[in-house]
């Protein structure tokens, strides 16, 4: 992988594709490996959450959290996923929404569809992605990635793999 | 009368059909349904019976509503359900808390569906702009003159929006029941109100506030299965391998071994794991009606890092040595038939909403320790997050157990559900007691209770 300095915007969106794909193909530990060492998923159940500490989230998953579930989904006495789940992503264009050159942060803005399967069950989801990604180490790293559903607030089934 | 054929929608195309008034007006047939150690799979996939159940079950029991902290001024309502019916809970003009039933007189149209809300000094249907009190009596119709003459003061219109007469706030907490018929508040709930008691006593205000959001999660299953499940303490170690035991192993691998302090949500998913004895050994009590606990001595719960600052605030409020019994008390999961469970030691409560045969809706509230540290309030809702959200691991366990069971319960080789574990024929004699963690003692209480309640205005 190139070493990067200061990204692209064209770099920046291109590393949220790669992501994208990366969880349609089911490499999860790559996925996980993807977060900074203090990175979240979280995934907020209100409409316009500011708070994740105490309100409610539908996820709000550290790096050990995800590695639990990364795990967990690869188990061979992991029953939900006997038939496995699958999902697939449509991403419109990833938008650019801030730089920081001197610290290296950058702000994504990405609608998406969303198709996760199990057996004769298919579910779609919309919402809205929104990356934050810094550079460690010569890599984009994801320090945040906050996934806002249009029904945020809906009754659910499962939700087993991610947005 | 004619006969109706149906087809049991849960028997799938392929049965024959069958009589529709099996059970209707058939007490005898519902009792046979539920043996000493064996329940008829009927209770879990029949329509006929999930009718009944909304047509009586839910009406001779008492059912939770909602909190009186979602209503703290006058004129605030909540919408919510008791089993089928649409339901409003309001607080009135004269300070107390009321529900009522959520349909307009005139024609029927629901006066609000919006969760919490202000109705201010009075409902207004939006359909026709009739109005009425917080107490459901009707204040004024436009173009009045219309009803002159026509014996409108007769009629079931003029009585306004219908209110439930059985209604009970329990430190808070909203009960009522919709029949007439069938047992007061205190006698139905008895001694198990203990459990309510210790969670709102671990407030040191003596107080508990709706907080943090609720968690709703669709189950394709029978309500039933869920409120078993709560009791179930044969199945942690072995659905929950995957998720909570995936956790522990993971943890290891991360800390290296060390015993240094575990992060919040491992000390949350670690006590899944705990053997067989551990359960056997936390106890679960019975009491009357179909209500029961688990973690009469401990549970899951009982481990969990102290919280700097809460211990003395207790202290202050009710002196050490009640304060160390309040917070002593560990009891698992307290199940409030039908359908209702509460943790005490973490405020929180699960209602298990029934939609059909085959669907339901889990609602899982938090409540916040009056006074108490906000950490308290930030481990319920990680508890409630990685325990009991559609997108929680562990929910995903259970879930799929309940899914194969509403399936494989189509089996016509085998109609019974075995509820047998540690069976005594003396318990039938006994309507309270203490017992073996793993014992299915409450789901068998649980069903006697659902054949009573079933019956009693068949």
């Amino acid at each position: 992988m190139t070493i990067i300095d200061v990204p692209t915007d064209a770099d920046l969106v291109r590393f949220v594709y790669a992501e994208a794909r990366m969880l349609d193909e089911h490499r999860f530990d790559d996925w996980v490996n993807l977060f900074t060492e203090d990175g979240r998923y979280w995934m907020p159940l209100e409409w316009g959450q500011t708070d994740r500490r105490l309100t409610a989230s539908l996820m709000d998953e550290d790096k050990l959290l995800l590695r639990v579930r990364a795990e967990r989904l690869k188990g061979n006495r992991t029953f939900s996923q006997k038939p496995k789940s699958r999902c697939h992503h449509v991403l419109q264009a990833p938008q650019v929404d801030s730089r920081d050159d001197a610290a290296k942060t950058y702000a994504l803005y990405t609608p998406f569809h969303y198709v996760e399967t199990r057996l004769d069950e298919q579910q779609l989801f919309a919402g809205w992605a929104r990356h934050t990604l810094v550079v460690e180490e010569g890599r984009l790293k994801i320090r945040l990635k906050r996934v806002d559903l249009v029904n945020c607030d809906a009754a659910f089934g499962n939700i087993q793999l991610f947005m | 009368m004619s006969m109706n054929l149906y087809t049991s929608p849960a028997s799938g195309p392929a049965a024959s059909p069958r009589p529709y008034a099996r059970y209707r007006g058939n007490p005898e047939a519902v009792r046979a349904l539920v043996r000493e150690t064996e329940v008829h799979r009927d209770v879990y996939i029949d329509q006929e019976i999930f009718d009944l159940e909304m047509e009586h079950l839910f009406h001779t029991t008492w059912n939770y509503v909602g909190h009186d902290s979602q209503v703290p001024n006058v004129g605030d309502y909540f919408t919510t359900s008791i089993g089928a019916q649409p339901i409003i809970m309001v607080r009135h003009t004269d300070g107390s808390v009321r529900v009522l039933y959520n349909r307009c007189p005139h024609k029927g149209t629901k006066i609000a569906i919006d969760g919490c809300g202000t109705a201010g000094k009075f409902f207004r249907c939006p359909y026709h702009a009739w109005t009425f009190r917080t107490d459901g009596s009707l204040l004024a119709i436009p173009l009045k003159k219309g009803y002159d003459q026509t014996g409108f003061e007769n009629s079931d219109a003029a009585k306004g929006m219908a209110a439930v007469a059985n209604v009970k706030n329990y430190r808070g907490f909203v009960f009522a029941k919709l029949s007439a018929k069938g047992p007061g508040f205190e006698e139905f709930f008895g001694e198990s109100l203990s459990s309510l008691d210790n969670m709102v006593d671990r407030s040191p205000a003596g107080k508990l506030e709706v907080a943090g959001g609720v968690l709703r999660y669709m189950h394709k299953c029978n309500w039933k299965m869920l409120v078993e499940n709560q009791t179930d303490t044969c199945h942690p170690m072995v659905a929950h391998e995957s998720s909570a035991g995936t956790a522990v192993n993971v943890w290891k691998e991360v800390s290296g071994g060390s015993n240094g302090k575990r992060p919040m949500a491992v000390e949350i998913f670690a006590p899944f794991m705990s053997p067989y004895e551990f359960f056997e050994g936390m106890g679960i009590r019975v009491w009357p009606n179909g209500h029961g606990h688990t973690g009469v001595s401990h549970s899951i719960h009982s481990d969990y890092s102290a919280v700097p600052g809460y211990f003395e605030k207790m202290v202050a409020a009710y002196g050490e040595e009640r304060a160390k019994a309040i917070l002593d008390e560990n009891r698992h999961n307290t199940v409030y038939f039908p359908n209702v469970m509460i943790k005490g030691p973490i405020q929180l409560l699960r209602i298990f909403r029934p939609l059909g045969p085959d669907k339901t809706l889990v609602e899982s509230w938090t409540y916040r320790l009056v006074d108490a540290p906000d950490m308290l309030l930030e481990r319920t809702l990680m508890y409630n997050r990685l325990i009991n959200a559609p997108t929680s691991v562990v929910g995903h366990d259970d879930l799929e157990m309940y899914e194969r069971a509403q399936e494989g319960l189509r089996s016509d080789a085998n109609p019974w559900v075995n509820v047998q574990r540690l069976y005594d024929p003396a318990e039938l004699a006994q309507e309270q007691a203490v017992t073996n963690g793993t014992t299915e003692w409450q789901m068998r209480n649980q069903f006697r209770a659902w054949a009573k309640f079933m019956t009693m205005t068949m």
